[in-house]
């Protein structure tokens, strides 16, 4: 590998990134000044406008809940009818039923909200140190060319290791506290905060760092002002990966020791043959990973307030 | 000339291509501007105009030869310097009202003064009610009237202005360029107006360097003796106006035409 020819020393290939950058938009919101006063002809317009959106959206739910409907009945029609056996597929009425004695009468484990609050606190730390970390160093190395190259091959190697092998190693190391499963979700968070952090800083508008030089400002100036607000479009954007992947730690981290916790609720039912139990323990494991990726969202919203917010359900008049 | 705001003195500059080789922008450029002096900078495209910038403002150095900015060498940003970039270089997250206080901070006002003073030039420029405004929600033209409050409101003694009006439409184009000119002439600042528009140059500046096609130098300087105040929509109906245009173009045709020709070899290969 090399990194002659001032080329940065992560491709882009290292970056996952899902949302869109800021700056030029390719639909620009109406620019303030340049609007016009609706008159009546537009009051029409904008009724009828508003009346296409809502319609297109309750179709929207209706074919949502029509999906949902035919794939839980069918699943459930094909093992009733016994074409599948349930005991290898499960059953939603028996995933339902389980969830329903787990949430009345609590696990094998113990009460459900405690392993769900075992899980998440592990999941939680891994997500604040990883990605804390993460973008830490992304930012450092971003900043200071020397330091990249001399720890990219480093980094990447890191990166190349399957890293979930490394939970029996932090089982070892922590024994069964919540820091062997929270250490399995800060590895897997801080790779991709690390290298979207980076590439963020990497991308910093060269015009905007010449501007702000010009304008007086020093390099710890430009650093908070310039840089982490340019970059932060991108840490936000691999928070959303992130935290399902410090979730996917846990889980593995309690597959290597643990005696509570969703992940190994999950075991359990595995290795008494509960496929129903595993459905279950998935689905409360989605539930919890959705309300995450909502937080994310509103705290992302809050942050960037300087960007135009997407406009969902245009529908042209 | 003693005392002159801006020399340049046989100023080479080269930058590294990617591929290896060597580019030189500018070749054996001397130039120098008057304090309060409306300068302008044509020539054909990728003749250097925005590298002789880049040098005056110190973001970079010269490869050979010397850059003194109100007497002193160049090295590093130097004092009393604004800077309208081309493209758009207000700060996207913060609002106009922070974005045109950004200088005064920087240099160490409190953050109450500095907004004090940004709320006056934002409605010296015209902007008055859009100060909680992100940029996003602007149009081209009010970003860059954010721009130019950004750079005057430190007080530049000299200002370089990198084609900023380019994007723009001709209509508010126009109406800029005399608000530049109404601006600037309450100010003692020289200014650098770099442009590959010759009516552009010709209608604000009291002089106008033409450069050759790159590698860049100095073809020739051509006074503007046309009266102030102006009104850049009408001047341009000035037989006087005609005449130094034609003076210029004369001139400037024989290297936009070596540009035209390099750019079609360069594509085919």
């Amino acid at each position: 590998m090399s990194t002659e020819g001032g080329a940065p020393p992560f491709s882009s290939a290292d970056v996952r990134r899902q949302d869109a950058a800021p700056g030029p938009l390719p639909n620009p919101p109406p620019q303030a000044g340049e609007g016009y006063v609706a008159g009546s002809i537009d009051a029409d317009l904008i009724a009828r406008r508003s009346r296409t959106v809502r319609r297109r959206r309750l179709v929207i739910y209706a074919l949502r809940v029509l999906f949902a409907v035919f794939w839980l009945g069918s699943w459930e029609l094909s093992t009733r009818l016994n074409w599948v056996d349930p005991f290898f597929v499960g059953q939603p009425s028996g995933v339902i039923t389980r969830l329903w004695t787990w949430i009345t009468e609590g696990t094998a484990l113990g009460p459900l909200w405690f392993q769900a609050a075992v899980t998440m606190e592990e999941a939680v730390l891994g997500f604040l140190v990883g990605s804390g970390l993460g973008i830490v160093f992304g930012i450092l190395l971003g900043r200071i060319e020397l330091l990249a190259e001399v720890l990219s091959p480093f980094i990447k190697a890191a990166n190349a290791i399957p890293r979930v092998v490394l939970g029996s190693l932090f089982a070892i190391m922590f024994g069964l506290s919540v820091w062997g499963k929270a250490s399995t979700a800060v590895v897997l968070v801080f790779f991709v905060v690390f290298f979207n952090a980076f590439q963020g800083v990497r991308e910093v508008d060269r015009n905007l760092v010449a501007n702000a030089r010009i304008l007086g400002a020093d390099n710890r100036r430009l650093t908070t002002e310039i840089i982490i607000p340019s970059a932060m479009s991108w840490i936000l954007a691999s928070l959303h990966i992130s935290f399902g992947l410090a979730i996917v730690g846990a889980v593995v981290g309690e597959l290597f020791g643990a005696t509570a916790g969703l992940g190994q609720l999950i075991y359990n039912a595995g290795h008494t043959f509960d496929v129903n139990g595993v459905f279950a323990g998935m689905f409360v494991l989605a539930v919890l990973a959705l309300i995450a990726e909502g937080l994310i969202s509103a705290l992302e919203n809050r942050l960037i307030k300087w960007r135009p917010s997407r406009v969902s359900g245009e529908v042209p008049i | 000339m003693a005392g002159a705001a801006i020399e340049l003195r046989a100023v080479t500059k080269r930058f590294a291509t990617p591929n290896g080789g060597i580019y030189t922008a500018l070749h054996d450029l001397t130039m120098e501007v008057a304090p309060g002096e409306f300068c302008a900078v044509v020539g054909p495209t990728g003749c250097g105009k925005s590298t002789t910038l880049a040098l005056i403002s110190g973001l970079e150095r010269p490869s050979a030869g010397e850059v003194a900015v109100m007497g002193k060498p160049v090295n590093g940003i130097p004092d009393g310097i604004g800077y309208v970039f081309q493209t758009d270089a207000v700060f996207p997250w913060k609002s106009v009202l922070e974005n045109v206080a950004a200088g005064p901070r920087y240099r160490g006002t409190p953050g109450g003064e500095a907004r004090a003073q940004a709320r006056e030039w934002i409605s010296r420029v015209g902007l008055a009610g859009f100060e909680d405004r992100y940029p996003y929600q602007l149009s081209g033209g009010m970003r860059k009237r954010v721009g130019l409050a950004q750079s005057l409101i430190n007080g530049p003694r000299i200002l370089l202005m990198d084609e900023p009006f380019s994007a723009l439409d001709v209509q508010t184009r126009t109406l800029m360029e005399n608000e530049l000119l109404t601006l600037w002439s309450s100010t003692s600042a020289s200014v650098v107006f770099v442009t590959h528009d010759l009516e552009e140059a010709i209608a604000l500046a009291d002089r106008v360097f033409l450069l050759t096609a790159g590698p860049g130098t100095v073809k020739g300087t051509f006074e503007v003796d046309l009266p102030r105040p102006r009104n850049v929509a009408e001047i341009r109906f000035q037989p006087r106006f005609a005449q130094i245009y034609e003076a210029i173009w004369n001139q400037l045709r024989d290297e936009v035409l070596v540009s035209y020709e390099r750019q079609k070899h360069a594509s085919a290969v």
